[in-house]
C-alpha cells in the first residue's frame, strides 16, 4: 500500500446525489454519518432501490432527503410521517423510511409520530437526535437535557426533556432501538433489520452537533462527541433497563444505553376491506 | 511485527488483509474522525488543505503496509469522502 | 378492481355531503385521510363506509394538519386523494396547502363553511372562508374553489374538481356550506362511461438518469407528474427548487419558479372558470351570489323580474379564479350591482377591485340563508 490514493469516486456514489457533494453540514456533524448506514442498507436490502422512499422534514436532517439518489420527498415541518403514510398506504410495494431529527419529529411532529407508533403504520423512522434545532442556530428542542444551553436558553435549558425510546415504545411501536453514530455496523444491521419487520419502526441515532449544540455546551466538536459516546455508551440487553435509565445528560458520567429496546410483533395497520356479497 | 505469548498454531494460514486508502479531498471537512477511530492508527492530519481549507488526512509515513480494510474510516465518514479497497497489489509511491 | 361500486349509478334521494362523496368514488379517488368536523362530518363517514367497498383506503388521521399532509403523500405515489373539513380545520391545513402548490400535487379539499370565526356556529351554514381559501397560506399563489349550490352540484363538481387538480397539478377546493351539505335532494348518477376522466400528464421519457420532474416544456405550463416508485428516482421539495427539483435558493430562480406557478392557473382560467347567468341580457341591476345564497338570489330575482325591475343573476359557480373579465364586462352594462353573501363583504371586495364601482352589500355574517326577501328588498332600493 501506498499514501492515501486520491479518487473522484465513492463507492456509494450510485445511491446518493454525488453532484451534490460536498453536502451542507458542517464538519464534524453526525448526520452525514447516519446517511452513509442508510444508503449503504439500501443497497443491501433485498428490496429494489426504485421500491425505496425518503421522506423527510425540516432541518438538517431533513436535507438528508435532497442528498439520497432515490424517490425523495422533502416535505414541510413536522409533517413527514403523516405524508409517509399517505405514500405508504397508496403503494404499499414502497419501502418508506422517514428521516427527519428530534425538532421535526417530536416537538411539531410529535403527535404525528405518537399515532403513526400507536397505529402500528409500516414505515420506517430513523431519528437522529443532535439535541438541539440545528439548522436555526441551536435553540433548545424537546431533547434537550435539562440545564443545558441553547441560544434560546440562554440560562439554560429549564425543561425536562423527552426519552425517545421510552415515548416511541409505549405509543406502540413494533421496533424501537437507539444507537449513536460511533455504532455505524449496528446502525446499519438495525436499518436493515427494520426493513424486514412490518409495523412501524423506530431507530434513534444520538449526533453529534458542533456548531448547534456543542459549542454552548462546552463540547468542542464533532470528535470530542463521539468520544464521549465512546466512553458512555453501554448496551443494553432486554429487560436491563428502567424507564428513566434511558435519559440522556453528556455532563453527567452516566452510561448512555443504546441497543434495541423493543422488538414485538404487533399486527401492523391494515386499511380495512370488506367482502362485497 | 506481533508479538505473541504463544504462537498459533495456523499462523502461515491466516492472511491478515491489506488495505488501500483512498480519499476525496475535496468533500472532506477535516473533522478528524477517521484519523481518531482508526483502530490501527494508520491516519494522521496533513498540513495539506483541500480548495476550502480543512487540512485532509493521510498515512502516516512508515506505516503505509498497516491498514488491513476494516473499512471503520469508510463507514464513519460523514462527508462520503475517506474509504479503503482491498490493497490491489501496486507499490507505488 | 370493484370498478362498478364506484359508480351509483341511478336516480338518488341523498344529501350533499353524501353526494360529495359519491362524487369522489365516481371520479375515481382511492384515498381519503380526514379528521372529524361538523358540518363535513358526513363525507368522512360515507367514505369510512364505502371505501372498503371499492378497496380504497380510509384514514382518519390524529388532525387536519395531518389529514392534509396524508392526503399529498397518497398523491404523490398517484392515488387521487381528498380531505373534507370546515372552517377551523381548513385554517390548520394552510401551510400544507402551500406544500401542494409549491410540489404541484393534485388533491382535492372540500370545506363545509360554517359559521366563523373561531368555533363560531359549527351546525349552521357561513361562507366566510372566501377570502381564506384565496389567500390562507402563505406567499403569492393562485388557488382553485368552486361552490356547489344543490346536492348534486355537490357531485358533479367533486369530479370537476378532481379534473382540474389532476390537469393543473394543482389543489382545488370545494367551498359549500352547511345548508348544501345537509339537504337532502335527488342526485342522478351517470352511467360510468359519462364520466369524464382527465388524467395526469405523465412523462413521455423513460427514466434515463437525467429526468428533470419541474421542467416545463408546454405552454400550459405544468410539468408531467412521476410518482413515487416509477423508478424516476425525482426528489421533490418545498424550498426553492429548479428544474431538477434541487433546493437552488436565488432570488431568479424563486421569482421564476413563483410566476409559473401562478401563471400555470392565470394563463388557463378559460378552461377553469364556471359561472351561471339569469335574465343578464337586459339587466339593469346586476346580483351576484354563489352557493346557497344564489338559491335565495334567483328567487328574488325572479320575483324583481315579474315585478318588472331589470334585473340579472350571476351565479358564481367558481369562486376562484376569479372572473375578472365577465365581471368587469356586465359591470359596464348595469347600473348598480349587489352582491349578496353570508359574510360580512369578501367577494364583495372582489368585485369593487375589479369593476372600479362600490357594490351594494346584502351581507350576514352567517348562521341563517339570507331569505329571498332581503334580497328583493335591495333590488328594489336599488331600482327606485
Amino acid at each position: 500500500m501506498t499514501a492515501v490514493k486520491v479518487a473522484d469516486e465513492h463507492p456509494l456514489d450510485a445511491i446518493i446525489r454525488a453532484d451534490r457533494m460536498p453536502h451542507i453540514w458542517c464538519p464534524g456533524c453526525g448526520i452525514g454519518i447516519v446517511m452513509r448506514c442508510y444508503a449503504q442498507a439500501i443497497l443491501d436490502s433485498q428490496v429494489p432501490v426504485d421500491q425505496h422512499v425518503v421522506i423527510s422534514g425540516i432541518g438538517c436532517s431533513g436535507r438528508v432527503a435532497g442528498y439520497m439518489n432515490i424517490d425523495s420527498y422533502h416535505t414541510t415541518h413536522g409533517r413527514a410521517i403523516p405524508f409517509a403514510l399517505g405514500i405508504k398506504l397508496a403503494k404499499p410495494e414502497l419501502m418508506t423510511t422517514v428521516f427527519s431529527g428530534d425538532g421535526d419529529l417530536a416537538a411539531i411532529g410529535g403527535n404525528h409520530l405518537i399515532h403513526a407508533a400507536r397505529r402500528n403504520v409500516d414505515i420506517n423512522v430513523i431519528c437522529v437526535n443532535n439535541f438541539n434545532y440545528g439548522m436555526t442556530g441551536g435553540q433548545v428542542g424537546p431533547t434537550t437535557p435539562r440545564g443545558a444551553r441553547g441560544t434560546t436558553a440562554p440560562y439554560g435549558n429549564p425543561e425536562l426533556p423527552f426519552n425517545l425510546p421510552y415515548l416511541v415504545s409505549a405509543s406502540g411501536a413494533n421496533f424501537v432501538a437507539r444507537w449513536t453514530t460511533i455504532h455505524v455496523r449496528q446502525i446499519r444491521e438495525d436499518i436493515l433489520y427494520a426493513f424486514t419487520r412490518p409495523g412501524f419502526t423506530f431507530i434513534e441515532v444520538l449526533a453529534p452537533c458542533p456548531v448547534g449544540f456543542g459549542k454552548s455546551n462546552n463540547i468542542e466538536d464533532g470528535l470530542e462527541e463521539m468520544e464521549l459516546y465512546r466512553q458512555r455508551c453501554v448496551l443494553v440487553r432486554d429487560g436491563d433497563v428502567r424507564g428513566d435509565d434511558l435519559n440522556i445528560d453528556l455532563r453527567e458520567d452516566k452510561p448512555i444505553y443504546v441497543g434495541r429496546f423493543a422488538d414485538w410483533d404487533r399486527p401492523p395497520y391494515e386499511p380495512v376491506t370488506v367482502e362485497m356479497k | 511485527m506481533r508479538v505473541y505469548a504463544r504462537t498459533p498454531l495456523d499462523i502461515s494460514k491466516v492472511i491478515v488483509p491489506r488495505g488501500q486508502v483512498h480519499l476525496i479531498p475535496e468533500r472532506c471537512k477535516g473533522c478528524e474522525i477517521c484519523v481518531q477511530f482508526c483502530p490501527q492508527n494508520v491516519l494522521c492530519i496533513s498540513d495539506e488543505r483541500n480548495q476550502k481549507g480543512y487540512r485532509i488526512p493521510m498515512v502516516i509515513p512508515g506505516k503505509e503496509t498497516e491498514c488491513v480494510n476494516c473499512e471503520f474510516c469508510t463507514l464513519v465518514c460523514p462527508e462520503f469522502a475517506i474509504f479503503t479497497l482491498p490493497w490491489n497489489g501496486d507499490h507505488d509511491g | 378492481m370493484m370498478d362498478d361500486r364506484r359508480v351509483l349509478t341511478g336516480k338518488h334521494f341523498m344529501n350533499g355531503d353524501e353526494a360529495c362523496a359519491e362524487g369522489a368514488l365516481a371520479a375515481g379517488c382511492t384515498f381519503f385521510g380526514g379528521y372529524p368536523i361538523t358540518p363535513s362530518t358526513e363525507i368522512a363517514e360515507h367514505l369510512a363506509r364505502r371505501m372498503p367497498e371499492i378497496g380504497g383506503v380510509f384514514i382518519q388521521m390524529e388532525d387536519e394538519l395531518g389529514s392534509m399532509a396524508a392526503i399529498l403523500g397518497a398523491s404523490a405515489a398517484g392515488a387521487r386523494s381528498m380531505t373534507a373539513t370546515s372552517g377551523p380545520g381548513l385554517s390548520l391545513m394552510m401551510e400544507n396547502l402551500g406544500l401542494a402548490v409549491m410540489l404541484e400535487i393534485p388533491c382535492v379539499v372540500v370545506d363545509v363553511q360554517r359559521g366563523s370565526p373561531s368555533t363560531g356556529l359549527p351546525t349552521m351554514p357561513g361562507q366566510s372562508d372566501v377570502m381564506q381559501a384565496r389567500w390562507g397560506s402563505h406567499g403569492d399563489y393562485e388557488i382553485v374553489a368552486y361552490s356547489p349550490w344543490s346536492a348534486q352540484e355537490m357531485f358533479d363538481l367533486t369530479i370537476l374538481a378532481f379534473n382540474i387538480a389532476d390537469r393543473y397539478r394543482s389543489p382545488v377546493l370545494i367551498l359549500c356550506d352547511e345548508v348544501v351539505g345537509h339537504m337532502i335532494e335527488r342526485v342522478v348518477i351517470p352511467p360510468k362511461e359519462q364520466i369524464d376522466h382527465w388524467g395526469r400528464k405523465r412523462p413521455k421519457e423513460p427514466d434515463n438518469g437525467r429526468y428533470e420532474p419541474f421542467k416545463v416544456e408546454d405552454t400550459d405550463l405544468v410539468p408531467p407528474m412521476v410518482h413515487a416508485g416509477e423508478g424516476y428516482r425525482v426528489h421533490f421539495t418545498g424550498l426553492t427548487h429548479d428544474e431538477r427539483g434541487y433546493p437552488d435558493m436565488s432570488a431568479e430562480t424563486h421569482h421564476q419558479l413563483v410566476t409559473r406557478l401562478v401563471n400555470k392557473i392565470r394563463h388557463n382560467v378559460d378552461q377553469i372558470i364556471r359561472t351561471e347567468g339569469y335574465y343578464l341580457d337586459d339587466a339593469q341591476i346586476l346580483v351576484v351570489a354563489y352557493g346557497c345564497t344564489a338559491r335565495s338570489a334567483q328567487r328574488a330575482v325572479r320575483e324583481a323580474r315579474q315585478k318588472g325591475i331589470q334585473v340579472g343573476l350571476l351565479r358564481l359557480i367558481s369562486l376562484w379564479p376569479f372572473p375578472e373579465v365577465l365581471v368587469q364586462e356586465l359591470a359596464e352594462k348595469v347600473e348598480t350591482i349587489i352582491v349578496a353573501e353570508m359574510n360580512l363583504g369578501q367577494m364583495s371586495r372582489e368585485i369593487q377591485r375589479a369593476t372600479g364601482h362600490p357594490v351594494r352589500g346584502v351581507f350576514h355574517a352567517g348562521g341563517e340563508m339570507i331569505p329571498p326577501e332581503t334580497i328583493l328588498e335591495a333590488i328594489r332600493e336599488a331600482a327606485a
